[in-house]
C-alpha cells in the first residue's frame, strides 16, 4: 500500500518538474561574512486524517530545526497571503514574492490505513519560480509510525538544510550529556541522552556513581564514558538499546578521557598511575591496546583524526597544557614549527589549551582555551595556523562537533556560581544559543547521523 | 544546650580547617574567613560525619577526629601545581608519624582540583596530585599497600564558591581514613 502511495505521489510530481525551467536557484551561503538570513515560509502542512495536531507538530518542528541554524529567517504565517496551498499544485509565486520569502516549503501529512503516517513536502525557489529537486526529485515522501513523528519532522528539516546550504545535516541526531542536580559539593551527575533539539530527555543511569564525559560510538548504537563505580575511576562502554554496562580493559590504576576511534573498531583513552598519564588505544575485538604516547607529563584527551592516522590530545610536556597531533602509528611528523617529531606541538598563543576534538571534515581541531580567568571555545586549523575563537565566558567548556562538522556544542558557566548549560554556536562564530535541558548539563557529545 | 553543642563542634572542625591551610598565599585568607559552609560541606561525600562534641580531653587518641584534629588530613597546592612545601611537608611528616602509631588504619589519598581547568586535564593533575602525597608518604616510611590513591579531579569541592579562597581549599590532596581507626 505505501508502495503503491509512493508511486502515485511520484506520478503527481513528474509533470510538475518537467514543465519547470533549470535556472540558478536559491543557494544559502553558510560562511558569508556579510549575513542575513534567508528569509524562509514553512505553512501549515495539508492534513489528509484525523490527527491535524500531529501535523501542526511536525511542521512545528521542522521550523524551530531550520530557524535554530540562525541561517533562516522563519516567517510568520500571519503574513501568508496565499491559503490555498496545496502540494500538487505550483503555488502562486507573486504572493510569496510580495512579501519577501524567497524558500517555500508545501506539506502534506497523511494517515495510512495501516496506522502510520506519512509526510510529503517540496520545496519551491520563489523567486526562481521552480521547485527544488531534492535527491533529484520534484520532491519526498517520508513515513513512519506516529510515535516517530519527530524523526520524520527532521528528516525534512535536513533534506532542507541540506538543499539550501550544500551541507550535510545534522538534525537528526542525539546529544548525550551529563545531568548534574544537586549541590555544588555533593553533585549528583548521570548519563542522559535527547534529541538533537532538547526532545526525549531521558536518564541512562541512576546518579549513584558520578560518570563523565560520554562520548558515542559511530553507530551511535554505544557510548563510551568514565565512571567511578565502585569507588574507582574507569572507562565503560554503555549499550543505549540494552542498558549494559560493561568495563572497558583491566587497567591499573584509572581510565579517563575515552572517546571512540573514527571506524568505532577502538576506544582512544588515559591511563594514569603513579602520577603519570597517557593515551592508550584498545581495540574492541581482541581489547588489546597499544600505548600511544610514553612521555612523563600529562597526556590526555586524545581524539583521532576521521582517517584514523593521527590523534590530536593535551599534553603540558612543555609546562602548561597545550595541544599536540601524533600519527597513530607513532611515526614522526614534520611538525608546524619545521622540526620531525613523534608530537608536534600546535598551539603557542598565549593561554592554555585542551579538550581537541577533531573536526568531522578533518581539517580543523576544536579546543577550551584559558586565558586571564576566562574561558573560550576555537578553533584552529590542524597546522596550528587560523586559530579563531568563538565563544567566552567565565567557563566554557568541552566542545564536540555536529556530525557535518558546522555546529560546536559544548557547556557554558556564565557566571560564577551560576550551574553548566549546553549551548551551541555556528562554526562561523555567529549564532550562540543554549540548547535546552531539564536540569543543569555538562560533558555533552554529538551522535552521529541516525540511520 | 544541643544547639551549643553543634556550635562548638562546628568551630573545632573550622579551626581543624584551618589548620591545615597553612599555606603563605591563597589559604592565610581562609584561615581568618573559613565559612561556616565549608565546614558543613567537608565531611559529607568521602567520610561519616563525626557528631561527638569535643570534650575537654580531646579526640580520642587514634580516632578519625583525632586525626582530623591533631594531624591534618589535607595539604594544598598552587594554581595548576603539584610540589609539596615545607608546611605540606609537616602535615605529611605528622601524618606519617600518625599512621606509624596506628598500624591497623588504611588511607585513600583522593587528589582533588579548583573548577578552573577543564574536566579531563584536572582528573590527571590530580592523580598526580594523589601520587606526589602518596609517594611522599612512602618515603617517611608508610608502607605503600596501605595507601590507595584516587583523582576526583574537579568533582568533589570542599568549598562551594567560585572565588580565589574557595579554588585554594579545593585544590588539595586529602588522606581519608578507610579503615582500622579506634572509634
Amino acid at each position: 500500500m505505501t508502495r503503491i502511495l509512493t508511486m502515485l505521489m511520484l506520478a503527481v510530481f513528474m509533470p510538475l518538474s518537467l514543465a519547470l525551467p533549470a535556472a540558478a536557484q536559491l543557494q544559502v551561503r553558510v560562511d558569508e561574512g556579510n549575513f542575513k538570513p534567508t528569509p524562509l515560509a514553512i505553512p501549515d502542512f495539508e492534513v489528509r486524517g484525523e490527527n491535524a495536531e500531529m501535523a501542526q507538530d511536525i511542521a512545528d518542528v521542522v521550523r524551530a530545526d531550520l530557524e535554530s541554524t540562525g541561517l533562516f529567517d522563519i516567517q510568520n504565517p500571519a503574513s501568508f497571503i496565499q491559503k490555498d496551498l496545496s502540494i500538487d499544485v505550483q503555488p502562486r509565486f507573486p504572493d510569496w514574492r510580495i512579501i519577501q520569502t524567497e524558500g517555500l516549503v508545501v506539506g502534506a501529512y497523511e494517515e495510512l490505513p495501516d496506522g502510520k503516517i506519512a509526510v510529503s513536502f517540496r520545496l519551491w525557489d520563489v523567486y526562481g519560480g521552480e521547485v527544488m529537486r531534492i535527491n533529484g526529485q520534484p520532491g519526498r515522501r517520508l513515513t513512519t509510525t506516529p510515535d516517530n513523528w519527530r524523526r520524520i519532522a527532521h528528516k525534512i528539516a535536513d533534506s532542507i538544510y541540506t538543499r539550501l546550504t550544500g551541507e550535510d545535516p545534522y538534525f537528526d541526531t542525539r546529544i548525550v550529556y551529563i545531568a548534574e542536580t544537586g549541590p555544588k559539593t555533593e553533585r549528583v551527575k548521570r548519563l542522559a541522552i535527547m534529541d538533537s533539539d532538547g526532545a526525549n530527555q531521558q536518564y541512562l543511569t541512576p546518579g549513584t556513581n558520578t560518570v563523565l564525559t560520554p562520548r558515542f560510538s559511530p553507530s551511535a548504537q554505544e557510548i563510551t564514558y568514565m565512571s567511578y563505580e565502585g569507588g574507582r575511576p574507569r572507562v565503560y562502554l554503555f549499550n543505549i538499546e540494552t542498558g549494559r554496562q560493561e568495563l572497558l580493559g583491566n587497567f591499573p590504576g584509572m581510565t579517563f578521557a575515552p572517546r571512540f576511534s573514527r571506524d568505532g573498531q577502538s576506544v582512544l583513552l588515559t591511563q594514569a598511575q603513579g602520577g603519570n598519564s597517557e593515551i592508550y588505544l584498545m581495540n574492541l575485538r581482541t581489547r588489546q591496546s597499544r600505548r600511544l604516547t610514553d612521555h612523563p607529563a600529562i597526556d590526555t584527551s586524545p581524539s583521532m583524526s576521521p582517517d584514523g592516522r593521527a590523534i590530536v590530545f593535551t599534553s603540558d610536556r612543555g609546562g602548561s597544557p597545550q595541544l599536540y597531533i601524533m600519527n597513530t602509528d607513532g611515526s614522526p611528523r614534520t611538525c608546524p614549527s619545521g622540526g620531525r617529531d613523534v608530537a608536534c606541538r600546535i598551539t603557542f598563543n598565549k593561554g592554555q589549551y585542551s579538550t581537541p576534538v577533531w573536526s568531522p571534515r578533518g581539517d580543523l581541531v576544536a579546543f577550551t582555551k584559558q586565558l586571564g580567568g576566562r574561558f573560550y571555545i576555537g578553533v584552529i586549523g590542524i597546522d596550528g595556523k587560523g586559530e579563531r575563537l568563538l565563544t567566552e565566558a567565565y567557563l566554557d567548556e568541552g566542545p564536540d562537533w555536529s556530525p557535518n562538522g558546522r555546529v560546536i556544542i559544548y557547556f557554558r558557566e556564565s557566571r560564577p556560581g551560576a550551574g553548566p548549560e549546553l549551548w551551541s554556536v555556528d562554526l562561523s562564530g555567529r549564532n550562540e544559543r543554549r540548547v535546552p535541558t531539564q536540569t543543569d548539563a555538562s560533558d555533552p557529545a554529538w551522535s552521529p547521523l541516525l540511520e | 544546650m544541643k544547639t551549643t553543642l553543634k556550635f562548638t563542634a562546628a568551630a573545632a572542625v573550622v579551626l581543624a580547617v584551618g589548620a591545615c591551610a597553612s599555606k603563605p598565599e591563597p589559604v592565610e585568607q581562609v584561615e581568618e574567613q573559613a565559612p561556616v559552609e565549608v565546614v558543613d560541606n567537608t565531611p559529607t561525600v568521602t567520610e561519616p560525619v563525626d557528631t561527638k562534641p569535643v570534650g575537654p580531653t580531646g579526640p580520642v587518641a587514634g580516632s578519625l577526629e583525632d586525626f582530623r584534629v591533631n594531624v591534618g588530613e589535607r595539604v594544598y597546592f598552587d594554581l595548576n601545581g603539584y610540589r609539596l612545601d615545607s608546611d605540606d611537608q609537616e602535615i605529611l611528616k605528622r601524618q606519617a608519624a600518625w599512621l606509624e602509631a596506628y598500624p591497623a588504619v588504611r588511607i585513600l589519598v583522593a587528589g582533588n582540583c579548583d573548577e578552573r581547568g577543564t574536566r579531563e586535564y584536572n582528573l590527571a593533575l590530580g592523580e598526580r596530585r594523589a601520587s606526589i602525597v602518596k609517594d611522599y608518604l612512602v618515603s617517611l616510611g608508610v608502607n605503600p599497600s596501605r595507601i590507595d590513591t584516587i583523582s576526583y579531579g574537579k568533582e568533589r569541592p570542599i568549598a562551594a564558591g567560585s572565588d580565589e579562597q574557595a579554588w585554594a581549599l579545593n585544590r588539595n590532596g586529602f588522606t581519608q581514613l578507610v579503615s582500622g581507626t579506634t572509634s
